[in-house]
């Protein structure tokens, strides 16, 4: 088998695995897993642009929440239909990363961190700000009668289950499908050396304009779904919490690898699971975790895997 | 017809005056050895024509059109590539994707092109290894398949031979020789062996000046270079 089919194979088998635990789980772990593939399509969002162009931004809720708030004020206030709402969603993730990637882009390395956390705050306080419209701190309920799409209850967890599985799995196909395009392998290459992939002829600036739009996209794609599913929008998704949670996933996961977000999500959601049925302090746990897996596993779990087993993960 | 001039070309870095009114001209189908002492400004004055470093004065033209405002990218696009002095390559990728995005870049054929780079260079046996694994000297050849690999009109070559045995030396004379005349060749070199292997003529700098210029026996016998850098013995 070739490294393009292995890859579709695995990635084709994860998604047909989630189908099928579908039937499978009991009905909490259901619900879990729902929100940890809409979660993990953040990460994957948050992925394409720290873990293959080596871009490290710090204010992705920013993105998260303009496609929530896309779509979630489409639905309160034009009274869109769910479908509509959602790409309202996802065109206002689209259009914003245009402009901060614009504008953050003309910085490198710590800058672009500082400048992505300040655009990123700076959408919190706008969304508070409008709190006539936006409901502030509070944020505001999407009623199960506004999640009826094509018929179909979003609000009913099986029917929930399977648009998250469709968001992932879409989401998934299109980072694999990206990664393998030259689009993608320049990316690999500016992350591994800017200088080099310039003198290569490639446009870096341009190809990371385009790094950062395709992530910012995606992850405004998981915040309308994040919203529609789950029938609430608030002002904390843009907060600072939301900006670090994908990095966490993506560092505890693996990042530029495909299935580090997916893995990282998982490992995260029920590592709080469990840990704060016991204590309060499961942040410390969390933190803890994450600092001995940046000691003895530094790529990750999902980069431990490509490094010791599978060498062909893309 | 000349494929690569300067005209008054000079950088200042805060009142240090690295290179200073340089007139070049370079035919096509040339090889030209750059030489001078260290701190001549050599690497300055390409990184200039290849739009790394932006000039503080004068302009620079290739194939008769001026390019003085495009950024190096684009000065790649047009048949340029460059070399770096110290060694840089995706050191985390196979030699095979190194060469492959230099490739594509030109929308080449890679599965051809990158093996035959490779093979120019005597790496295609490491094909898969990881960049970053190859001995020093591995790495540099590793960067002359790749600039090779871009079929630049015009290749400029950063201390190419740094590093290399004198076997990968003499095989490195024959590779630059068989490039010419389709592409023109400007080696930074120091290795003087090398540069009167394969150099048709010769231009020396000297505190960001052109001090002399003129066919490898001229150099040799002028005077001034051998003050400035060659030596009397």
């Amino acid at each position: 088998m070739s490294v393009t089919t292995k890859s579709l194979a695995l990635h084709l088998g994860l998604i047909a695995a989630l189908f099928a635990l579908q039937f499978l789980l009991p009905a909490y772990h259901h619900g879990n897993l729902a929100r940890i593939m809409v979660l993990a399509t953040y990460a994957i969002g948050f992925n394409m642009l720290f873990g293959y162009t080596g871009l490290l931004s710090l204010g992705h809720a920013m993105f998260f929440a303009a496609g929530m708030y896309g779509m979630g004020l489409a639905i309160r206030h034009l009274g869109a239909n769910p479908m509509p709402a959602l790409l309202a969603g996802i065109a206002a993730g689209a259009a914003l990363s245009a402009i901060v990637g614009a504008l953050a882009l003309r910085t490198a390395g710590v800058a672009f961190m500082i400048v992505t956390l300040m655009f990123a705050q700076a959408g919190y306080l706008i969304i508070l700000y409008f709190g006539e419209y936006t409901r502030g701190d509070e944020g505001f309920v999407i009623q199960q009668a506004q999640r009826i799409l094509w018929g179909i209850d979003l609000s009913q967890p099986t029917q929930r289950y399977f648009a998250a599985l469709i968001l992932f799995g879409t989401s998934l196909l299109i980072s694999l499908w990206v990664m393998q395009r030259p689009f993608g392998k320049v990316l690999i290459a500016i992350r591994e050396n800017e200088d080099r992939a310039q003198m290569l002829g490639y446009d870096v600036y341009r190809h990371k304009l385009g790094a950062v739009m395709l992530s910012g996209t995606i992850s405004a794609a998981a915040g309308a779904s994040y919203g529609l599913l789950f029938g609430y929008v608030g002002a904390s998704f843009a907060g600072v919490q939301y900006s670090i949670l994908p990095l966490l996933w993506v560092l505890l996961g693996g990042a530029g690898t495909l299935i580090g977000p997916f893995i990282g999500a998982l490992f995260t959601f029920y590592l709080i699971d469990i840990t704060s049925g016991f204590t309060t302090a499961y942040m410390l746990v969390v933190g803890v975790v994450l600092i001995v897996l940046t000691l003895f596993a530094r790529q990750g779990i999902g980069g431990e895997i490509r490094a010791r087993l599978f060498r062909w993960l893309p | 017809m000349s494929l690569l001039s300067t005209k008054s070309l000079g950088k200042s870095f805060a009142g240090l005056r690295a290179v200073h009114d340089v007139d070049f001209d370079l035919p096509q189908g040339e090889v030209r050895a750059l030489i001078g002492p260290n701190g001549a400004g050599k690497t300055t004055f390409v990184g200039m024509l290849c739009g790394r470093i932006p000039p503080s004065e004068g302009k620079v033209s290739f194939d008769g059109k001026d390019i003085s405002a495009q950024p190096a990218h684009a000065r790649i696009r047009l048949g340029m590539a460059y070399t770096f002095q110290i060694t840089s390559i995706f050191a985390r990728l196979s030699l095979h994707e190194n060469v492959a995005l230099a490739v594509r870049r030109r929308g080449g054929n890679v599965a051809r092109d990158v093996a035959d780079a490779l093979e120019r260079v005597g790496l295609l046996q490491h094909a898969e290894a990881l960049a970053g694994d190859l001995s020093y000297g591995h790495q540099r050849l590793l960067e002359i398949a790749m600039g090779l690999a871009q079929n630049p009109r015009l290749l400029i070559l950063d201390e190419p031979t740094q590093g290399l045995s004198e076997s990968e030396v003499e095989s490195f004379n024959a590779l630059i020789r068989s490039l010419v005349p389709a592409t023109t060749v400007l080696l930074i070199e120091h290795n003087m062996k090398v540069v009167m292997a394969c150099a048709d003529s010769i231009t020396v700098l000297n505190f960001g000046e052109i001090l002399a210029q003129g066919t490898p026996a001229e150099i040799r016998a002028n005077k001034a270079v051998q003050a400035a850098y060659l030596g009397t013995s």
